[in-house]
C-alpha cells in the first residue's frame, strides 16, 4: 500500500504518522526529497526503488562513514543491494528522529555495526567500526598494539558474559549508560 | 514498515476484544497522546535560531553545539527576568496614576541631581551611555529612579517596595529551577556512573560518531578528532600504570613541585586581586573627583576596573596552562584543573571588584557612618553599584566585539596572505569552548547581580547575548575551526550548568551580604521608609491578618528551620542508601551473567567434544 506518487494522500500521511516518529512536516520533507532522486518515469510509481548509490548522495548521508550500513540495514529488497522505498526512507527517518526511543535507536545501531550480519560484535566488526570511526588512510589508523589494546578495553567494558562477542543485549546495556548517544545517534533532513 | 503494519492489525484486532469502556480509554489515551505530539511540535517551531543552530550541528558537531544552545537558553533565561521585572515593578510606576513618595528629609537624603544642564559638549553625551552617568542615571535604568514606595490604584495599594524585593527573589528561584531542571539529565547520569564512564572507550566508540554531521571538513576533522582521542585515552592508561609505578622519592619529589606551584597561582591570583581592588578605588577616587581631565582619559578611568580584569582574565588561563605541564597529572585531570582555576580566576574578580567597592561605600571620614553608609560621597549608592555593573557588561560586549574583529579577522588574513614561519607558528586559532562559556557565564553573573541595582541589565544582556550568537557564529565559520582536543557534548552540559550555578550562589551571596549588611540610601530608591531592603518583609508581615501572620512567623522561626534541615539529611541518607543497595544488586547480576555465560561454554564443550561425538554417532 505504499505510495510514491507526487501527491501523498492523506490517509497514507497519517498512517505514516502513526507507525513512525516523524511529525507530519518532517514525512512531507521526507517525501519531496525522496522524489527528487526518483528517475521521471519512476515519480509516479508505487514501490519505487532508489539504488544503494544514489540514497548516499543526500548531504545527510554524503560525509556519513557508515552510509553504506544504513542503507543495507534498511533496505528490504531482496537482492540485499542496499536500495530503498520511500517506506523504508520512512524507517530510516524515523529511526533517527528525536523522539525515537533509546531502544529503537540502539537496536539499529547494533545492525549497522555488526559489519558481518551475524548478530553479533566480534573483534572483526570492532575493528572494522574503529577504522571508519578514525579514517581509512594509513596515518589515519591506530597501530596494531593500539587497536588491540582498545577492543580488549571495549570487550572488557561491554562483554559481561565473557564470551568474546558484543551481542545485542549486552550492546544495549552499554548504550544505556553512554550519555551521547541519543545526541549523536540522529539525522534530520 | 510492513511489520509495523502486520503489529498494528493485530493490536486492531486485540483491541476488539475489550470492552467498550477500555476502547474508549485507548482510543483517549491516544488522543490526548497526539495532542501532546502535536503541541510540542509548535512549541519547538516557536523555538529561537532553529536553523542556524541546525546548520552549525552540521557542520562542527554536537560539541560546539552545545555552546550555542547554551547561549539560546541564556538568552532566553534573560528576556524572562526582564519580563518579571517590567511586570512587577516598572510597569505599575508607568501606568501609575498617584504614587506616594514619602520621604523624611534629614540629612542623609540629600541627593544631587547630576543631570546636565546648558550647554554641553557631545561627548559628555557618549561619556554618559558608556559609564551610565548624567543623563542615563535618573531614568528607569538605575535603582535610583524608582522613588516610590507605595502606589495607590482606585481599589488596591500596590506595593512596590515588597514587589521590587520580591522580584529579585523570585528571578533567583526561576534560575534556580529551570538549571537544575536543564542540568537533571546530565546531573543522574553523572550520579549513577563512576567517574571514569564519561571517558569510557564504549561511549567513545559506539556514540562517537555525530550521525548528524553533513560537511565533509566537519566529517574529516571529527575523524581526526576521535583519532587523537582514542590515542590520548590509550596514552593515559599507560601514564596510569606509570604514576602506580613512582617511586617513594619520586611522589616526594613530585608532592614538593606540585606544593610550590599551588602557592605560585595562589600568589599570582592574590597579586591579580589586588590590582583589582587598587583599580576600583583609583577609579572610585577619581570619579569623584570634580575636575575631569579629558574625554579619553576620564572614560578610562570610569572603566578601570574592568580593563584591569579581563586583562587579568586574559593572562591567567595561559599561565595556568603553562604550568600545569609541569605537575605532572593525568591529561583529563590536567583539563578539569586548569578550567577550575580559570573558573575561580573570573567569578572572584567580581567579588574583590564588590568588595572595593562595599569598603569605599561603608568607610567614612570620621568613625563609624551616621546613615550606615558614606551619604557624602554615595548620597544613592545602590545606584552606584548599578552603574558599576553596567559598566561591566558594556566593556564585556566591547571586548568580545573587538577580539574578534581586531585579532582573530587579521589573524585569519595574516594566515592567509603570508606563508612565513610566523603566519605558520600561529596557525589558525581554534575555537575554544572552555573559555568562551566562561566568558558567558562571567556576564550572566554579573547580571544576576546587577539586576537589583540596575532593573534593565537583563533586557541589555538578551540584547548582548542576541548579538554575540550572531558574532560567534561568523567568527566560527569564517575564522576558526573547532579545537582538536574534543568536548563531549554531554560532559559540557554538565560542566556550563555546574559553572552557571556557582555564579548563581556568587550573585545570591552578594545580595544577602549588600542587602543585609548596608542600610539602604534614604535619598532614593523604593526602601527609603527601611533600615534594610530587607526591613519591608516584617513590616508587611505584621500588617498581615492573624492567622495568615502567625502561619509566617511560625514557618521562619528557628524550630521549623532545624526540623526542615533533619528531614532533609534524613531524605538524603534514604537516597544515598537506596543508590548503594541498587550498585550491589546490579555487581550480584553481572556475576550471575557471568557465570551463566561460562557454564554456557563449559556445557558446549563438553557436550560437543569428540568422544561425546562418537557416543552420539553410535545411537
Amino acid at each position: 500500500m505504499g505510495t510514491t506518487a507526487s501527491q501523498l494522500s492523506k490517509e497514507s500521511l497519517s498512517e505514516y504518522q502513526e507507525l513512525t516518529f516523524l511529525t507530519k512536516q518532517e514525512i512531507l520533507l521526507a517525501h519531496k526529497r525522496f522524489t527528487e532522486l526518483l528517475e521521471k518515469h519512476e515519480k509516479d510509481q508505487i514501490d519505487a526503488r532508489v539504488p544503494m548509490g544514489k540514497i548516499i548522495t543526500l548531504p545527510e548521508l554524503k560525509s556519513n562513514p557508515f552510509k553504506e550500513r544504513i542503507c543495507r540495514v534498511f533496505s528490504t529488497s531482496e537482492q540485499k543491494d542496499g536500495s530503498l522505498t520511500f517506506e523504508d526512507f520512512l524507517d530510516l527517518l524515523s529511526a533517527f528522529s528525536d523522539s525515537a526511543t533509546l531502544e529503537i535507536k540502539s537496536h539499529y545501531a547494533f545492525r549497522i555495526f555488526d559489519f558481518d550480519d551475524d548478530g553479533t560484535l566480534d573483534c572483526a566488526d570492532l575493528e572494522k567500526l574503529v577504522n571508519c570511526l578514525t579514517g581509512e588512510t594509513n596515518d589515519a589508523k591506530l597501530s596494531s598494539t593500539e587497536m588491540k589494546q582498545l577492543i580488549s578495553n571495549i570487550l572488557e567494558e561491554s562483554d559481561i558474559d565473557k564470551d568474546g562477542t558484543v551481542n545485542l543485549s549486552e550492546f544495549q546495556h552499554v548504550i544505556s549508560r553512554s550519555p551521547d548517544f541519543v545526541s549523536s545517534f540522529k539525522i534530520v533532513l | 514498515m510492513a511489520e509495523k503494519r502486520k503489529h498494528k492489525k493485530q493490536c486492531a484486532e486485540d483491541a476488539q476484544k475489550l470492552s467498550s469502556w477500555q476502547q474508549w480509554r485507548q482510543s483517549t489515551r491516544k488522543y490526548l497522546r497526539r495532542m501532546r505530539d502535536e503541541s510540542e511540535e509548535w512549541l519547538n517551531s516557536l523555538k529561537l535560531w532553529r536553523g542556524d543552530i541546525h546548520l552549525i550541528e552540521g557542520m562542527f558537531g554536537t560539541g560546539i553545539l552545545s555552546y550555542f544552545s547554551f547561549l539560546r537558553f541564556l538568552v532566553t533565561l534573560n528576556f524572562f527576568i526582564f519580563l518579571l521585572m517590567f511586570g512587577f515593578v516598572m510597569l505599575p510606576i508607568i501606568i501609575a496614576p498617584h504614587a506616594s513618595g514619602n520621604i523624611t528629609f534629614s540629612y542623609c537624603s540629600v541627593y544631587k541631581s547630576d543631570s546636565r544642564r546648558g550647554l554641553v559638549n557631545y561627548h559628555k553625551y557618549i561619556t554618559d551611555l558608556l559609564s551610565g552617568e548624567g543623563f542615563l542615571e535618573q531614568t528607569y535604568l538605575f535603582y535610583g529612579f524608582y522613588n516610590v514606595d507605595k502606589i495607590h490604584f482606585s481599589h488596591i495599594t500596590y506595593n512596590l517596595a515588597l514587589a521590587y524585593l520580591l522580584v529579585t527573589i523570585g528571578y533567583l528561584f526561576l534560575s534556580l529551577i529551570w538549571i537544575v531542571k536543564r542540568s537533571a539529565a546530565g546531573f543522574k547520569h553523572n550520579l549513577i556512573q563512576d567517574e571514569d564512564c564519561f571517558q569510557s572507550f564504549c561511549n567513545k566508540i559506539f556514540a562517537g560518531w555525530d550521525f548528524c554531521i553533513t560537511s565533509e571538513n566537519a566529517a574529516k576533522l571529527k575523524k581526526k578528532t576521535l583519532l587523537y582521542e582514542l590515542k590520548t585515552d590509550l596514552e593515559d592508561e599507560k601514564i596510569k600504570q606509570k604514576i602506580a609505578e613512582r617511586t617513594h622519592k619520586e611522589k616526594c619529589r613530585l608532592y614538593f613541585i606540585r606544593l610550590i606551584l599551588n602557592l605560585f597561582v595562589i600568589g599570582v591570583l592574590a597579586a591579580c586581586f589586588y590590582c583589582i581592588y587598587l583599580a576600583t578605588i583609583f577609579s572610585q577616587k577619581a570619579q569623584m573627583n570634580e575636575q575631569k581631565v579629558n574625554f579619553i582619559v576620564d572614560l578610562i578611568y570610569e572603566y578601570l576596573p574592568s580593563i584591569v580584569i579581563t586583562f587579568a582574565n586574559f593572562i591567567t588561563p595561559v599561565l595556568f596552562s603553562f604550568i600545569i605541564n609541569f605537575e605532572d597529572y593525568s591529561p583529563a585531570f590536567e583539563i578539569r584543573f586548569t578550567l577550575l582555576r580559570c573558573v575561580f580566576m573570573r567569578l572572584t574578580s567580581i567579588v574583590v571588584l564588590l568588595f572595593s567597592v562595599w569598603s569605599r561605600i561603608t568607610k567614612c571620614k570620621d568613625g563609624p557612618c551616621i546613615c550606615g553608609y558614606n551619604h557624602d560621597l554615595y548620597p544613592c549608592w545602590e545606584t552606584h553599584v548599578g552603574q558599576e555593573m553596567y559598566k561591566l557588561t558594556i566593556f564585556d560586549f566591547i571586548v568580545i566585539v573587538s577580539v574578534t574583529i581586531f585579532v582573530e579577522f587579521p589573524r585569519k588574513l595574516l594566515l592567509r596572505y603570508s606563508s612565513s614561519a610566523l603566519a605558520k607558528w600561529m596557525s589558525q586559532q581554534e575555537f575554544s569552548i572552555p573559555q568562551n562559556v566562561l566568558e558567558i557565564v562571567y556576564g550572566q553573573t554579573i547580571c544576576w547581580i546587577g539586576t537589583f541595582y540596575c532593573p534593565l541589565l537583563p533586557a541589555i544582556c538578551t540584547l548582548k547575548y542576541f548579538f554575540i550568537f550572531y558574532i560567534k557564529k561568523v567568527s566560527l565559520i569564517k575564522n576558526c575551526r573547532p579545537a582538536t582536543r574534543p568536548f563531549r557534548a554531554s560532559s559540557s552540559n554538565f560542566f556550563f550548568l555546574g559553572v552557571l550555578l556557582i555564579g548563581l550562589t556568587l550573585a545570591s551571596l552578594t545580595y544577602t551580604s549588600f542587602l543585609y549588611r548596608i542600610n539602604c540610601s534614604q535619598a532614593c530608591g523604593p526602601f527609603v521608609n527601611y533600615n534594610t531592603s530587607w526591613g519591608v518583609v516584617p513590616a508587611t508581615v505584621y500588617q498581615l491578618p492573624e492567622g495568615v501572620k502567625k502561619l509566617l512567623l511560625a514557618l521562619s522561626s528557628e524550630a521549623f528551620a532545624v526540623s526542615c534541615f533533619v528531614l532533609t539529611c534524613l531524605a538524603m541518607f534514604y537516597v544515598i542508601a537506596l543508590a548503594g543497595a541498587h550498585k550491589r544488586v546490579i555487581n550480584e547480576l553481572r556475576h550471575q551473567l557471568e557465570m551463566v555465560g561460562l557454564l554456557i561454554l563449559y556445557n558446549n564443550k563438553v557436550l560437543f567434544s569428540p568422544q561425546r561425538e562418537g557416543v552420539n554417532h553410535v545411537k
